[in-house]
């Protein structure tokens, strides 16, 4: 019997029949995350109901040797949950209660599979939210949001997930079931809150956490401004910044973008718009009304020819609905795309979507921008046609030529998407080697076997020597060529 | 008696740790710390950070910092308010250096609004126990490449390497600030109030000196915060008068004495007076600290265990025994990876690391 099938028999002594998944064409179900172009099918496939199965099916892994994969909902865009061929994969849609929800306190515990938006629709009427609010909040799960700390729109003020996580209980790659922090702040000793969101599976399972409530704003306001080029939309966000406000969100979209969210939408845009730059506003009615003001002084010293204010929520979502469809509405205008995801200091948008521009056009590929501007995120669209040949080719390099300018500029190849396996090769471009080195010291401490998402996020995996400059004789996975030893 | 060197670079620094094999180090800034913690177990060497110095770079159009660990924290906010910028974190000792407030995670009242160090911290470097220079983060807020280190070295106190390099997020500064102060017989309905008014102050503090009424602080930063002011006055009853309490971003414990970190969920906050010792702190994020008699320690713990919390001993001038770590296995383990000789201010650190 091989190693999977033993390990399948002992799991399913312990999780009935359909949390166990052999059948090989269920397994190919889960091929994928949302980044389509990497596949593999798992070995197996389980879904515990709670944490103490989780614990069960990592220790079984460990004691195999077997590695694992966690995957929420499988929304990912750097191939973190692709699984492994000779592993498990860890699925959390069982887990999706949200245990405790306290106002008082301003805390919400759930388990990992719970769907980010479903944390606000609970809290709400409490006059509470859950802020880190990533485009794809309907159908993402927690327990991917802490993986890949991600961001949303408004994390420009609000912060990330790592901003908003006070307690962690996970499963840690030898089967040990640790909590961490709860709804107390600091908790003591090392931050391995902080270290363990944003490891990207690679340091174990979340099995619940502990989110911060964020008290509701007193006042939203939302404004959408047109402007002839994106140069001077990006002004603007640098005016409004400078000016000393910090908006919830600003975000800008440029002409290719636009087209698309209108052909997909019909958000009905400001007509002949090179670029639309959408800047929302909260906090305390008296503040907010103030700084509003200010905000369209300056975006119409930066000469945008048409501003709207929204009046109501129905006008605020219908400005939002072009923006947050934006990834999708592109298929609306090119059979195949790339969604890039880099970051650059805010002061270099103007010449990096320039260079940007200059790529594409000396290559002959399409690219559309959408860009959290404040923080300086971009979202490169670039558009190809994979019946064409080469495209992809030329669509990949161009791409990837994205990436080169963020470093260039003192920026990060990725801003919420993680590095997964589709950045991996990128990340010594950013770091050195003894910067990679010293990162895989944290993974060594928590998974020296490798066996917790192993291949993602490092592109050479370091080996774990119990007790460093001890080693005897060469690791078989060196001899073998698999791996360096350092 | 250790030696004491100041490195003047940061190679300086890193070769050093790489010449000296496994001697006991221990990294010290203005040394506003130096009686916190364990005292360590043994002690050849002490490495200060003081001529580590200097802002290498104010970005104020990315409202972004990159300064040399040693810069006292004063000096650097100087920098920036040249700018109208700051980093956003209170420290209650003025000398202390960058450095030393991330590796001790020095938080203060406007941690409400702000967060703690470990969130405006994008990008570290680090001279590891065996003098290799690392990097993690960037120079950019939104940021997620590779591992955290950042947070994992904030509140190390130099038990897993060297800070020599922050890179900050910056904030503007606020054009107003207003603190409105009144002592209140109902804290916790107070409390209440405050947050449902939605007012966003940047800090609510309260100081519980042990049988006498709380005091609670609240401060409002700028836009419209005479308005909102009013509303926190009005809330905090009719003894509410704008001014800056005398105790606002200091410990309540004095030199030679036991203080204590009590971290407590917030709705707990308010009963932490029943306990009879005298606390002040955030009461908008539930982290206060103590002045503790030797015969109270027992009686702080368990009421912070027992409001769901967690406390820890900051100072004191014996040893006194700590509740059990969560995670502690995981820990030690990556205490062993940066450190592996246990050369790193050993002993000073929860649980004996
Ligand atoms: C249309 C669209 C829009 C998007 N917009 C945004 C955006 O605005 N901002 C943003 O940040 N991201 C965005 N994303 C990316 C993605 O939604 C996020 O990365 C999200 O957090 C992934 O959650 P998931 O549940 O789908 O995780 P998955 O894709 O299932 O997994 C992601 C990673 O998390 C790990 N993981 C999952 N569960 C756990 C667990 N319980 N414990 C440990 N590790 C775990 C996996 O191993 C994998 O490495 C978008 C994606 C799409 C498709």
């Amino acid at each position: 019997m091989s190693a999977i099938a033993a390990l399948a028999a002992t799991l399913r002594r312990h999780l009935p029949g359909r949390q166990v998944i052999t059948d090989r064409q269920e397994l190919r179900t889960y091929e994928c995350d949302g980044l389509t172009q990497y596949r593999v099918t798992p070995a197996l496939v389980v879904f515990p109901h709670d944490a103490a199965e989780c614990a069960l099916i990592v220790k079984a892994c460990a004691e195999a040797g077997i590695p694992f994969v966690a995957r929420g909902s499988g929304t990912g865009l750097s191939g973190g949950a692709l699984p492994h061929a000779e592993g498990v994969l860890i699925v959390t849609t069982h887990m999706r209660a949200i245990r405790a929800v306290s106002v008082a306190d301003e805390r919400a515990v759930v388990e990992p599979g719970v769907i980010n938006l479903d944390i606000t629709k609970a809290v709400r009427s409490d006059g509470y939210y859950y802020a880190p609010d990533p485009s794809s909040q309907q159908i993402c799960s927690i327990g991917g949001n802490v993986a890949e700390n991600s961001g949303g729109a408004h994390c420009l003020k609000y912060g990330f997930t790592t901003n908003h996580v006070t307690g962690l209980e996970i499963v840690a790659p030898d089967g040990e079931l640790v909590r961490l922090g709860g709804y107390a702040l600091d908790p003591p000793g090392y931050d391995l809150i902080g270290a363990f969101v944003g490891s990207e599976g690679t340091l174990g399972i979340a099995t619940e956490v502990t989110v911060r409530l964020t008290r509701l704003p007193q006042a939203v306001r939302t404004l959408l401004a047109a402007f002839q080029h994106t140069d001077e939309a990006g002004a603007a966000t640098s005016a409004i910044i400078a000016a000393g406000i910090i908006p919830a969100a600003i975000e800008i979209m440029d002409a290719l973008a636009i087209e698309a969210a209108e052909a997909a939408v019909q958000c009905g845009y400001p007509e002949g718009a090179g670029a639309v730059l959408i800047v929302e506003l909260d906090g305390h009615q008296a503040d907010v009304g103030e700084q509003f003001t200010q905000v369209v002084g300056l975006i119409e010293q930066c000469g945008s020819f048409e501003i709207r204010l929204a009046s109501d929520d129905a006008e605020r979502a219908l400005f939002w609905k072009g923006r947050k469809s934006a990834f999708a509405a592109v298929g609306r205008i090119s059979p195949d795309y790339i969604v890039q995801d880099g970051v650059i200091p805010r002061t270099a948008l103007p010449i990096v979507l320039r260079r940007i521009n200059d790529l594409a056009t000396q290559s002959g590929t399409r690219v559309a921008n959408v860009f959290h501007a404040g923080d300086g995120n971009l979202h490169p669209l670039v558009l190809f046609d994979a019946s064409e040949p080469g495209a992809a080719e030329r669509a990949e390099e161009v791409s990837g030529a994205i990436l080169d300018l963020c470093i260039e500029h003192g920026g990060s190849i990725t801003g919420e998407h993680g590095v997964g396996v589709d950045k991996a090769k990128y990340m010594p471009r950013m770091f050195s080697d003894d910067d990679l080195e010293t990162m895989q010291m944290l993974r060594c401490a928590f998974d020296p076997a490798s066996i917790a998402n192993p291949g993602k996020v490092f592109p050479t995996p370091r080996l774990c020597g119990e007790v460093p400059g001890h080693r005897r004789g060469v690791h078989p996975a060196v001899a073998a060529g698999l791996a360096e030893a350092f | 008696m250790a030696d004491l060197v100041t490195p003047e670079t940061e190679n300086e620094a890193a070769s050093l740790l790489a010449q000296t094999g496994s001697a006991a180090v221990a990294f010290k800034g203005a040394g506003t710390k130096a009686d916190w913690g364990r005292p360590p177990n043994r002690l050849d060497l002490i490495v200060r950070t003081t001529k580590l110095t200097g802002v290498i770079d104010h970005a104020a159009g990315d409202m972004v910092a990159v300064v040399r660990a040693g810069t006292p924290l004063a000096q650097l906010q100087q920098v920036l308010a040249a700018n109208g910028q700051q980093l956003a974190i209170d420290s209650p000792a003025a000398e202390a250096t960058v450095g030393g407030v991330v590796a001790a995670n020095v938080s203060g009242p406007r941690r409400l609004a702000y967060g703690t160090i470990r969130d405006l911290l994008i990008g570290v470097t680090i001279v590891r126990a065996d003098g290799v220079i690392a990097r993690a983060g960037g120079r950019v807020v939104k940021n997620v490449a590779g591992y955290d280190l950042g947070k994992l070295f904030t509140g190390s106190f130099g038990t897993l390497g060297l800070i020599t390099e922050c890179v900050f997020r910056l904030h503007p500064l606020p054009g107003t600030s207003i603190t409105v102060t009144a002592p209140v017989d109902d804290p916790a309905q107070v409390l209440t109030a405050i947050r449902h008014a939605q007012l966003t102050p940047s800090a609510v503090e309260i100081d519980m000196p042990s049988g006498v009424p709380a005091t609670l602080a609240i401060l409002l930063e700028g836009g419209a915060a005479a308005a909102r002011a009013e509303v926190a006055a009005r809330l905090l009853g009719p003894d509410a008068v704008q001014a800056v309490p005398p105790w606002w971003n200091s410990y309540p414990w004095t030199a030679g004495g036991i203080g204590m970190k009590v971290c407590v969920p917030l709705s707990a906050v308010p009963a932490l007076s029943t306990v009879g010792v005298h606390l002040r702190g955030s009461a908008g994020t539930g982290v206060l600290y103590a002045s503790v008699p030797p015969e109270r320690v027992a009686q702080v713990r368990d009421a912070a265990r027992k409001a769901g919390g967690h406390s820890t001993v900051i100072t004191s001038p014996q040893l006194i025994d700590e509740d059990p770590v969560p995670g502690i296995n995981i820990m030690r383990r990556i205490k062993n990876q940066f450190d592996p000789s246990g050369r790193l201010a050993p002993g000073t650190f929860v649980a004996g690391i």
